[in-house]
């Protein structure tokens, strides 16, 4: 965990007063139920809840990012449910006036809670799934809730909660969008969002046995189109493709340090949530700084903040605006220095790291190719705390 | 999305939608699942009044008594609407 060994990061003034974090993610805790070995979740995830913030220390928090503006709001993890307070901090979320957003597995929901959290002023639940089957959702996530899922589905559609299925996808899986998507009609999902695994934490670590071939991206966009047309309007389907097979980077949470703002179990804010893989880094905590100050003036949300810290080829890209140099934790996972363009781009001097990564997927998935995943668990990642230190 | 005929049908905002004012980007938003718009004065004040259940009729007559004398109201109203309708912003009531 890089925690900050040199006590208060250095805050300065700047001028960013016009600036607004419309979009708060509140990663309640990092237990979670399912082991998805995809998850963006930091490798070195602690186990120890006892450094969570307290009800009173999130409903502090929430309050200051209402204040400076934040409208949006994801109760996110690990998995949200494990809280004991989260239907107190929907009702705070509420009285703020904060639009609210479940993300979960499903995994502890039940039928009294999902009424709770109406009752709270709950506004949009998304549903995440592993697998388009019993099977394949237990290979992926570890858990055998393929069933539990669907019938929380059904029961928040059924309590009128506006409601959005999240399918997670990647090489071993990828080929099933058409069944999922059946299936999510058939639940009456009104939107489902078919989302390609990012390579940051537990993925990066995967990326081998997860990146599908240009040929599987392509036939699962296929099989969607496919199924938006003959299903116009019923159901809203979101695609989400593997950047690696872009020419051009996406910018980094709408524009580093623009619009979201994330907060960790222990209290550390980050401009995205996987930024703790940038190394040099202050991670100022909620315990010790206001938020207002961590965002205006902290020395990690202005790191990459406008454009003035690209070199080139960004500086002078004509295209800088558009992109912003792309994803500071893409740059620095693949040429080792953050401040780099996005090597996703072609322009990039690095490009050649992401193509020799999509010319090692291109080989024809085989459903029996071996799959050696490591799965995100408190052991696996103890494991990875012990190798580190 | 079923469809709806303005010199008929009853609407209102979107259920799943909510109308705020925000004093921080200082203008009304419509926020719905994991995203916002922001709105202009005038489709601001025309939501305004889709917050319960409303008509075409009952809509131009508060909004004439609110801007008396502003030409070409209807059209605007109606082309506001028709667009409301398409991004699912309102829904029949």
């Amino acid at each position: 965990m890089p925690e900050n060994k040199s006590g208060s990061p250095q805050l300065r003034d700047e001028d960013n007063h016009n600036l607004i974090p419309m979009w708060l993610l509140a990663e309640l805790t990092y237990a979670c139920p399912v082991q998805c070995p995809y998850c963006s979740n930091p490798l070195q995830i602690s186990a120890n809840r006892k450094q969570e913030l307290t009800t009173e220390q999130w409903i502090d928090v929430l309050g200051q990012a209402r204040a400076l503006g934040a409208v949006q709001l994801g109760f996110s993890g690990g998995e949200p449910l494990v809280r004991p307070d989260l239907a107190v901090l929907i009702q705070e979320a509420t009285n703020l006036g904060f639009y609210t957003n479940l993300i979960t597995s499903a995994i502890g929901l039940d039928a009294a809670k999902i009424a709770a959290f109406k009752a709270a002023g709950l506004n949009h639940i998304q549903i995440s799934f592993q697998g388009s089957n019993q099977e394949s959702n237990k290979k992926f996530g570890g858990t055998d809730s393929f069933r539990h899922k669907m019938e929380m589905t059904s029961e928040v559609i059924h309590q009128e909660i506006p409601l959005g299925l999240n399918f997670v996808l990647h090489r071993q899986n990828i080929h099933q969008v058409g069944e999922f998507l059946e299936t999510a009609e058939l639940l009456g999902a009104e939107f489902v969002e078919l989302a390609n695994t990012q390579y940051y934490g537990w993925a990066k670590h995967n990326q081998q046995g997860l990146l599908p071939s240009r040929k599987q991206v392509e036939d699962a966009e296929r099989v969607t189109n496919e199924f938006r047309s003959r299903h116009k309007g019923n159901m809203d389907v979101f695609f989400v493709a593997p950047d690696y097979y872009d020419d051009r980077p996406k910018k980094c949470s709408n524009g580093w340090a623009t619009t979201f703002i994330t907060v960790t179990p222990e209290g550390h804010v980050l401009p995205c949530h996987a930024a703790k893989v940038i190394p040099g880094l202050d991670f100022p905590n909620v315990k010790q700084h206001k938020l207002s100050d961590i965002w205006r003036s902290s020395d990690l949300f202005n790191k990459y903040r406008g454009t003035n810290w690209m070199v080139e080829p960004c500086a002078s890209c004509p295209e800088r605006m558009i992109d912003l140099g792309g994803c500071r934790c893409q740059a620095l996972m693949l040429t080792g220095d953050a401040a780099n363009a996005d090597p996703v781009c072609s322009l990039s001097p690095f490009h050649d790291r992401v193509t020799k990564i999509t010319d090692r997927a291109s080989g024809e998935f085989d459903s029996s190719e071996p799959v050696p995943l490591l799965f995100r668990n408190m052991k696996n990642a103890e494991q990875f705390n012990q190798d580190q230190s | 999305m079923s469809s709806l005929n303005l010199d008929i049908d009853s609407f209102a905002i979107n259920p799943q939608y909510r109308f705020q004012w925000e004093t921080a980007q200082q203008c009304h938003v419509l926020l719905f699942p994991e995203g916002l718009v922001k709105l202009s004065d005038s489709a601001a004040e025309i939501l305004r009044l889709c917050q319960q259940p409303t008509t075409l009729a009952t809509l131009l007559s508060a909004l004439e008594k609110m801007f008396p004398g502003v030409e070409g109201l209807e059209d605007d109203v109606r082309e506001f609407l028709s667009d409301a309708r398409e991004q699912e912003w309102i829904t029949p009531a």
